[in-house]
């Protein structure tokens, strides 16, 4: 037997009502969390993982060695070089194709860089149009990092501490 | 002859028109209401605050294919949309949007009513059926088993309010309650006016009892081989015969176009400037706006309990406050009888 507040509970919807109160008070006086995207973005860790660059020395020099490393690290496979002697007797890349469908923004090259110059961005939101650009050249790398390079140093800087 | 005619696609027209207006605008209202009760914003993108968003939604629909499933049965499969609007749109004939202002101000208005809120399931049990899926059939037998059921307890409810007024013309029922809001119907029914409510909120197949739909289930029930425009006249229907429900409650319980100070010194005269369709639309669009509200609040019933509420507790209840109510109407108990 059920005692008779319970009943009365159910006829008088009490917790019905109270639902429907809290669902009120979110609409009258709660602000919404949303964020609008294009214009409003989350705020992002000097840390985060997008999409890949290549960096240079602030005399204009590429920083990569074509030591391999990063290829060799990498768990998907995704990264792809080509090394040559430049005349200058060092050695340099020839080729150095991401391929952006199998890389999986874990870090490893970046880490495994001895020169820093593989780094991820902090960009997120990019596109193509067909398939076959998903493979990012070394030189489309070395223009986006050309383009945020301030950003990259000093998000460096912010993380060298840590390192 | 003509001329007759010719006035009355005229008044069906004057209230088909503002009826999809409301409707589209309704859902675009739920978006944004629900949304705010979830912390969210609704669509806000399309024209200022998203205000266009139903009109892009509508022309969506309207370029999107229909596909017609390989082993549905072709004709019901097309025929079920139409059977389903038609009563949802035919109902409103009798809705007095002020003092004589319905479409067809007839004596069986309250039955008419029953009719043609009975018949807007057939259309939906032809649609699951003539899907030929097992999610559409599922939904359709759930739908079937549930409007049938709170069909009951509506009706009965709405014997009270026949009880209450004396007349099933949908006039003379708001007329029987004319004055201040205590003097409206909904006091000495108020058991039979939360039933009504809540088999109303049953009857449209609308959260909390939307299992005919059940999204998380059955996908989307006796509609999911639906696409483009057959969707969408589905989705009138439903949007339709919520408002009509609303505008019943506002009409049958919360005296239609009385003023709700209707007759108080004072108050009474200093709002007599509100025409009484006024009255009747804002009663009604707080009825659609608890329809969001408990959708926004209330999970979905399960199966089970929504035929243990229909059965054992809102039928009991009517028929207890019809005997009640009897001795009321006999005794000439309050303002209202």
């Amino acid at each position: 037997m059920r005692p008779l507040s319970d009943y009365l509970n159910s006829f008088l919807f009490v917790e019905l009502l109270r639902g429907m109160r809290l669902t009120a008070r979110h609409m009258l006086f709660r602000r919404s969390t949303t964020l609008e995207f294009p214009e409003e973005r989350a705020p992002k860790s000097p840390r985060f993982r997008g999409h890949l660059a290549l960096r240079r020395y602030p005399n204009g020099e590429e920083r990569c060695i074509a030591c391999k490393l990063c290829e060799a690290v990498c768990p998907a496979l995704a990264i792809t070089i080509d090394s040559h002697e430049r005349a200058d007797g060092t050695r340099r890349t020839t080729r150095y194709d991401i391929d952006l469908f199998k890389c999986i923004y874990c870090g490893f090259c970046e880490e495994s860089c001895p020169v820093d110059a593989i780094v991820l961005t902090r960009l997120d939101t990019f596109h193509m149009e067909r398939r076959e650009e998903r493979v990012v050249s070394k030189e489309q790398l070395l223009a986006v990092g050309d383009k945020y390079e301030g950003q990259l140093a000093a998000d460096r800087a912010a993380d060298a501490p840590y390192r | 002859m003509f001329e007759t005619l010719f006035w009355q696609a005229a008044k069906i027209w004057a209230v088909l028109i503002p009826l999809f207006l409301a409707v589209a605008y309704l859902t675009y209202t739920e978006r944004r209401v629900i949304g705010h009760m979830q912390d969210r914003r609704g669509p806000n993108r399309v024209g200022p605050r998203g205000l266009l968003q139903p009109i892009a939604d509508a022309l969506k629909l309207l370029f999107k294919e229909i596909v017609i499933p390989t082993y549905a049965n072709r004709a019901l499969f097309l025929i079920a949309p139409a059977m389903t609007i038609m009563p949802a749109l035919a109902a409103w004939a009798v809705i007095p949007f002020g003092d004589g202002m319905a479409v067809a101000d007839i004596n069986a208005g309250l039955l008419y009513i029953l009719a043609m809120t009975s018949l807007g399931v057939y259309g939906l049990l032809i649609a699951g059926w003539a899907s030929n899926s097992k999610y559409a059939m599922l939904g359709t037998l759930r739908a079937a088993a549930q409007v049938i059921s709170y069909e009951i307890a509506m009706g009965f409810a709405l014997v009270g309010v026949l009880m209450a007024a004396g007349t099933m013309n949908m006039g003379g029922i708001v007329e029987a309650q004319q004055g201040p809001f205590w003097e409206w119907f909904w006091l000495p029914l108020l058991p039979l006016f939360l039933v009504y409510w809540i088999a109303g909120v049953a009857e449209t197949n609308r959260a909390p009892f939307d299992i005919a739909e059940g999204e998380s289930e059955i996908v989307a029930g006796f509609h999911v081989e639906y696409s483009g425009m057959a969707f969408a006249v589905f989705f009138l229907a439903e949007y339709a015969n919520m408002l009509l429900i609303s505008f019943l409650a506002a009409t049958l319980f919360l005296g239609g176009w009385h003023s709700p100070v209707e007759g108080v010194a004072l108050l009474g005269p200093a709002l007599d400037w509100v025409p009484g369709t006024a009255w009747v639309l804002l009663k009604a669009a707080f009825f659609a706006f608890c329809y969001l509200w408990f959708r926004a609040t209330f999970p979905r019933y399960r199966y089970d309990q929504l035929m243990r509420l229909g059965w054992k507790v809102l039928i009991p209840v009517t028929v207890v406050w019809l005997v009640v109510l009897t001795g009321l109407v006999y005794g000439g108990v309050g303002p209202w009888f």
